[in-house]
């Protein structure tokens, strides 16, 4: 127990904290159901979800953000399916921040073990973090849980609710439930109907049953089917969904411009000259207390969004430095200490690794080094939210992905009480991971302090959105493999050094709290991967580096699955083993994974005479829960790599909504070839250099491939599916470029060795 | 000054260097046209000027004399345009920040040339989409073309 104890990962121990000092017998005691508060006139509550007024509008509450990947959809399917009712017909809302929607998917994720892993020890840890998710409330949307999250718990909410409508009708008719069906939003007794919303204010004062039962699959009527997204009419017609749309009465507009030394201080500024430009407000010090993270900075209140940004330009300011090294060069140098001589966590040790490589014969080693450099996220709204704070109380108003976090941070910051503090989630314009954070929120707040009990929108620029990101971490690793005599795989070592995330998040958000234990976020992709080698070990080894890191979309598996299926295919070419074959082989004791890869082989035609001047390369990453093998195919033109063709296989156990798991799966698949094709964040002088899309870009229509998606469902275990296809893309792609040209690129981005057709 | 907007005619007390997206988005409430970038470089601002589209991050108010079309502008009451309809069809959008640019941009492209093949698409939709949603995109103006022609 104390070896398991050891191996509690950073945020189950600040979470399980959190929750000792909660109390165990609050685990049993539900929260209170946030709808009650705000219901309308002849509107009537059963459940955190459900919403019905008596002339029968009915809502549905998907209480994560969305920010593209159709979750609002999808979550309120699993709702509509059970309560029985037209999809068309009902309205679906983000609701209130509250504990009651915590999200427990996403914490048991986090543990420290291969998805694949079912035993005893990992199943404990996975149940005491639903325990803890329920304890500490976090409402949230990542690590692509949300599904996963509510498949049972939104569905129960469905079905308690048409229960207790059922009940309600029962009384009223004076017959036995057991004789009552439900259709469409309406009970039926033989010949009579009842709407839903007759029955609603009497339904609200019963109990639900005890014991509810669920739907077979064989009578889903809207699950396994692709739905419209119930977004699709504002999006197109520009309605005001998003964060930067918030509009109030009297409200202002700001802006923040912070310290390009990340985290420095501020020494001086001088705003004479802004002060008096048209339509400025106030010039306010955003310098927070000494032990924020965020380093100084000045805000713009302003009767205009341009005459901030202007006036934000206009102030002369004396900044102090950050601590990490001050050029990209010196920011790897610390890496490759890291590499060389660091103490690790090694999440996978199988076998005896050291000895297996003690009396390799030379010739019979592969080894290889790689290298990937920090990632903006660059959403395409760039950072905002809105803030009120009047006659102490507090309102704001952010597309983002952690409500319940942000009302503590901000009314910690508006110094009023939590439950004085209402955080409005709105439409996010991509989040990728970066609107997990709170710093946009807490500034915001922080300017509304200064605005006169106005309410202020606070809208970064994108130079200030890329160069104040918390960034996919910089990442260098060293691999080795041993081939036996047979040329079969004998001994796999990998060491992964790179800056700890959830490290660097405890700083922002908790800077009391002192993170300690293996990162799980460092070595995903490649500690976890259902490969079967006798001697295996990965390794993850902290590199001290403060420039903020953060969860970018797939996290550590962005980089680690091209670290990895990188390696597997230099093994490959080095065992003369076909590719799929050598994988084929490794993941033997796991048939989900042979699944994918001989389907995605069998779309792509894998093993079909190559055409001159092209090449296919295939990578397979589990990540999230999601099975996930691809393959990319480019042409060379002219000296310049076209990518013509993905072909994706992926496997999530259930399929809740097919176009909208193959629209993700797509996206995750743009998202790491843009990366890959050309982004980095790198620094000079101390500051970053990138600031906006024509030195940051990603990949545009005329770039985009054809991208071929097939959903498998043979997984026992429901997977994600909003970062899943991003991971084995990037090393599918390296791959297909040593197939097409015989050149191996291991440092990302590709572009630094050779140019993409435009 | 003046600025005909999506067919009336709108009076806004601006400084002529503010670019028109800070004028339609702040001064005169109109948030179809999206900030992304400030440069020109993502699209995300797209709104029609005579028919052209344009980037309005990139354009001072001052320098517009054409009548502006924001995707506000671009449906009759309650029936969606031909492109917003396929874009519905084909489920476009995913987070839909870039999309009111997107569906201008299409618009513009359709009425230059109604039976655009890819490459034509791929030269004329130059705008960003982070989300990934360009195989969509590409489906939906080829739908969209289709209905038109029919």
């Amino acid at each position: 127990m104390g070896k398991i104890l050891r191996r509690t990962f950073l945020i189950g121990s600040a979470a399980i904290v959190g929750g000792v000092a909660f109390g165990y017998y609050k685990y049993t005691k539900p929260y209170d159901n946030p709808l009650e508060d705000e219901l309308a006139e002849g509107e009537a509550t059963f459940d955190p979800y459900v919403k019905i007024t008596s002339d029968n509008n009915i809502t549905i509450i998907a209480p994560r953000a969305e920010m593209g990947q159709g979750v609002s959809t999808t979550l309120a399917a699993l709702v509509a399916e059970e309560l029985d009712v037209d999809f068309e017909k009902i309205t679906v809302e983000h609701g209130p921040t509250s504990f009651a929607y915590h999200n427990s998917g996403m914490l048991e994720d986090g543990t420290p073990f291969p998805h694949y892993e079912r035993g005893v020890v990992s199943n404990m840890m996975r149940g005491a973090m639903g325990v803890v998710s329920k304890f500490t409330g976090i409402q949230a949307t990542g690590g692509s849980s949300s599904t996963k999250d509510a498949y049972i718990k939104m569905r129960q909410a469905g079905c308690a609710a048409r229960e207790t409508l059922k009940l309600a009708a029962a009384n009223k008719l004076g017959v036995d439930v057991t004789s009552l069906k439900t259709e469409s939003g309406f009970v039926i007794s033989g010949e009579i109907r009842i709407a839903y919303g007759e029955l609603a204010m009497d339904a609200a004062k019963l109990n639900p049953p005890a014991e509810i039962k669920l739907k077979p699959k064989s009578e889903w009527k809207i699950l396994g089917k692709s739905q419209k997204r119930t977004d699709m009419l504002a999006k197109v017609t520009g309605a005001p969904i998003f964060g930067i749309d918030v509009d109030l009465p009297d409200m202002v507009y700001g802006t923040i411009r912070m310290n390009p030394y990340l985290g420095g201080k501020m020494f001086s500024f001088d705003a004479s000259k802004a002060e008096k430009m048209p339509g400025v407000i106030k010039i306010v010090d955003m310098s927070g207390p000494e032990n924020e993270a965020f380093g100084g900075g000045i805000g713009v209140i302003a009767s205009n969004t341009w005459a901030a940004f202007k006036a934000a330009e206009a102030v002369d300011i004396k900044w102090g430095k950050s601590d990490y090294p001050a050029a990209t060069d010196g920011i790897n140098a610390v890496l490759a200490k890291a590499l060389k001589s660091g103490a690790g966590d090694s999440l996978r040790n199988d076998g005896d690794a050291e000895t297996a490589f003690a009396d390799a014969p030379r010739p019979s080693v592969v080894e290889a080094e790689y290298y990937v450099p920090y990632l903006a996220h660059a959403c395409m709204e760039p950072m905002n939210a809105t803030a009120w704070l009047k006659g102490g109380k507090l309102q704001v108003w952010a597309p983002n992905q952690s409500p319940t976090i942000i009302r503590a941070d901000c009314a910690y910051e508006a110094g009023v009480e939590e439950k004085d503090t209402r955080v409005h989630t709105t439409f996010l314009g991509g989040g990728f991971g970066r609107r997990a954070e709170v710093d946009f929120c807490r500034f915001a707040t922080r300017l509304a302090k200064h605005a006169d009990e106005k309410p202020v929108k606070v809208t970064w620029t994108r130079e200030e959105d890329i160069r104040h990101d918390t960034y996919r971490p910089v990442a260098m690793a060293k691999f080795k493999a041993r081939l036996d005599e047979k040329g079969t795989l004998a001994a796999f070592d990998a060491r992964i050094a790179s800056p700890s995330i959830i490290a660097s998040l405890m700083g922002r958000a908790f800077p009391s709290l002192s993170p300690a234990g293996p990162d799980r976020t460092m070595i995903e992709g490649a500690f976890d991967q259902p490969y079967t080698i006798a001697n295996h070990r990965v390794t993850a080894i902290k590199a001290p580096l403060s420039v903020p890191v953060g969860f970018w979309r797939a996290v550590g598996n962005s980089f680690n699955g091209f670290f990895n299926e990188s390696f597997i295919d230099e093994i490959a070419v080095k065992a003369k083993i076909d590719p799929v074959e050598l994988r084929l082989g490794l993941m033997k004791d796991h048939p989900t994974a042979m699944g994918v890869v001989k389907k995605v082989a069998a779309m792509a035609d894998w093993g079909a005479e190559t055409i001159e001047g092209r090449g296919k390369g295939i990578a397979f990453t589990l990540s999230f829960g999601a099975w996930v093998a691809q393959v990319v195919e480019v042409s060379i033109i002219e000296g310049e790599v076209k990518i013509k063709n993905v072909w994706c296989a992926v496997d999530v156990g259930e399929a809740l909504d097919p176009s909208i798991i193959k629209a993700q799966v797509m996206s995750g698949i743009v998202f790491g070839l843009s990366s890959a094709m050309g982004q980095e964040i790198t620094f000079a002088d101390g500051a970053v250099e990138q600031g906006n899309f024509d030195d940051f870009d990603a990949m545009r229509m005329g770039q985009c491939p054809n991208i071929h998606v097939e959903i498998l469902q043979d997984a026992e275990i429901m997977g994600g599916v909003g970062e899943v296809g991003t991971p084995p893309s990037i090393p599918a792609l390296a791959n297909a470029i040593y197939a097409a040209t015989g050149k191996r690129i291991r440092t990302m981005p590709l572009s630094r060795e050779i140019d993409f057709v435009a | 000054m003046k600025l005909t907007i999506n067919g009336s005619i709108k009076d806004v007390d601006a400084d002529p260097e503010m670019p028109l997206l800070w004028a339609l988005r702040d001064l005169l409430g109109i948030k179809g046209p999206k900030f992304g970038c400030g440069i020109g470089a993502c699209g995300a601002c797209t709104v029609l000027i005579d028919g052209e589209p344009q980037r309005s991050c990139s354009v001072t108010v001052g320098s517009v004399s054409g009548a502006i079309t924001t995707i506000e502008g671009v449906s009759s009451g309650e029936n969606l345009h031909v492109v917003q309809q396929a874009w519905i069809d084909e489920q476009v959008p995913q987070c839909g920040y870039c999309q009111s640019g997107q569906i201008l941009a299409a618009i513009a492209l359709l009425n230059e040339n109604p039976k655009p093949n890819d490459d034509d698409i791929s030269e004329a939709m130059t705008n960003l989409c982070r989300c990934g949603t360009y195989p969509r995109i590409r489906s939906a103006i080829h739908r969209a073309a289709k209905k038109m022609g029919a």
